[in-house]
């Protein structure tokens, strides 16, 4: 399928040069927005509902704030996606996609064949906020964090339990340090001021290195 | 205090591995169960694994005779006499290994260890109806032991230095990889994994995605070798009942509670792969729903 990218900056699913970009056409049917400004890109799109697919950027937000909800019936060819990533590490090959309850079956199928011909996996989701990967790992990440502070083991053990004893390739402690405690924060954060749940408030070292951070 | 005779209380899929893992290792090893057909099975089993060993080319015809000549068993429990340290891997409940290691009190030298593989009970309390809390220990294998290098070694509230060092040192014997963790409930694995397995068990009960797309992307995400649900449906929707039932009940986390979906599933039959469904239909080796 050919498709156009419009890039409106500082894009964090593809913040470099990548197949799916080096791929687009300057018309196509379907549109990739990609950067910091989707929202306005869309509402100026020309003609996207003759489009088979639209497929917007997102960040920690969910799709509603651009494309509204209404009664659970809301839905278009507008879908999300992300590529995920961990902090300032490479964005890996998952794309979330995002659709909502009345999402063309088209559009999905559209997203998918793009994404992936681009050699990329997707995972499709409702449009919660965290998706699927930041809603399951955030808890988890924060647990680690806070048994590592009650002394249940080392940091060092808690990593290596977790990398032999499941196959993770990286223990969560170290992940984080790698990845940015202060971006686990900010995760965090949103999620908590989305769902509520104290699973995702913010562990404490999480906030320390978050306010290091700001204090640099 | 040097250990050279094993004893491994019960002989199901975690005794007999750790059984192999011990005699691999060049001790003495006394695998008890009052049951003779577990015990046969757990020797078959043995047997088994360590022919494929052969054939892999990991160890020599003339070790592995050495191994099941080094390997006993007996469902005399006075047999674990001779033992120096004595592993129990019976059934996860705090009664029956009370039981178990009263019974082992009468009969073992006071100088004997006693190690627990339990993965979700206190060793502080199993060790308190041990007879000898002062010398008890736990040493939590990961399935299968006999392949998982991880052990997780919690000293109890009473446990001395001196036990849980030599315990340390005989785990390293063994060519394991010992990590301390502190006497909590799931130690480290658990603690963890089955709140992350019932979160992701959340998300499909709130629509948020279909399993395949939850496994797809906390292995793309992540680099985990197996997304949660296709564990799940692994290792059984009733083996995670009772581990997080266990893990809830000493916790109170409101993550480690079962999810709803769980016990629906199980009433319908919907165990995982050993009843050919669960989160994804299974036909002969085949997956789907993936």
């Amino acid at each position: 399928m050919l498709y156009q990218v419009i890039d409106t900056g500082n894009s964090r699913s593809f913040p470099a040069a990548h197949a799916l970009l080096e791929k687009a056409e300057a018309v196509g049917d379907a549109v990739i927005i990609i950067g910091e400004k989707v929202g306005q890109a869309l509402q100026t799109l020309a003609s996207r509902e003759h489009k088979t697919a639209v497929l917007i950027e997102l960040g920690a937000e969910s799709l509603a704030l651009h494309t509204g909800e209404s009664r659970g019936n809301e839905g278009s060819n507008v879908l999300g996606f992300a590529r995920f990533r961990l902090g300032e590490s490479d964005p890996t090959a998952l794309v979330e996609v995002v659709r909502q309850p009345r999402s063309t079956d088209a559009a999905v199928a559209a997203a998918k064949e793009i994404f992936e011909g681009a050699g990329l996996r997707v995972a499709v989701c409702g449009d919660f906020e965290g998706r699927i990967v930041d809603r399951l790992v955030r808890p988890y990440f924060n647990a680690a964090l806070k048994r590592l502070d009650e002394s249940l083991a080392t940091a060092d053990d808690l990593d290596t339990t977790l990398r032999l004893g499941l196959g993770y390739p990286e223990g969560p402690i170290s992940l984080l340090e790698r990845t940015g405690l202060e971006h686990h924060y900010d995760v965090t954060l949103a999620l908590f001021e989305a769902y509520g749940d104290p699973a995702y408030a913010p562990a404490r070292r999480a906030r320390v290195a978050k306010l290091r951070a700001n204090k640099a | 205090m040097a250990i050279k005779t094993v004893g491994v209380a019960g002989s199901g899929t975690m005794g007999a591995g750790i059984a192999i893992v011990a005699a691999r290792a060049g001790f003495d090893t006394i695998v008890f169960d009052t049951r003779r057909d577990a015990l046969e099975r757990a020797r078959k089993q043995s047997e088994g694994f360590l022919a494929k060993s052969v054939e892999r080319k990991k160890l020599t015809q003339d070790e592995v005779d050495a191994i099941l000549s080094a390997l006993k068993s007996t469902t005399t429990i006075s047999d674990l006499s001779a033992c120096d340290i004595v592993i129990e891997a019976v059934f996860e409940d705090l009664k029956v290994k009370h039981a178990v290691c009263a019974e082992l009190d009468k009969v073992c030298p006071p100088h004997t260890i006693f190690a627990s593989n339990t993965s979700t009970l206190s060793i502080t309390e199993i060790a308190a109806g041990s007879g000898r809390d002062e010398r008890f220990v736990g040493m939590h294998f990961c399935l299968p032991a006999q392949l998982m290098k991880l052990v997780e070694m919690s000293p109890g509230l009473r446990t001395s230095d001196e036990v849980f060092r030599t315990a340390w040192d005989f785990c390293k014997a063994l060519g394991q990889i010992p990590v301390k963790t502190k006497d909590n409930p799931g130690f480290i694995l658990n603690y963890f994994l089955v709140p992350f397995n019932n979160d992701a068990i959340r998300l499909v009960e709130a629509g948020v995605a279909a399993p395949a797309d939850i496994d797809l992307a906390i292995k793309n995400g992540l680099g985990y070798p197996m997304g949660p649900l296709e564990l799940l449906d692994l290792v059984g929707l009733d083996t995670h009942l009772l581990v997080a039932e266990a893990l809830y009940a000493s916790t109170h986390e409101p993550r480690a509670a079962v999810p709803a979906l769980v016990k629906r599933m199980i009433a319908a039959g919907h165990l995982g792969r050993k009843t050919g469904q669960g989160f994804y239909t299974y036909r002969g080796n085949a997956m789907f729903g993936a």
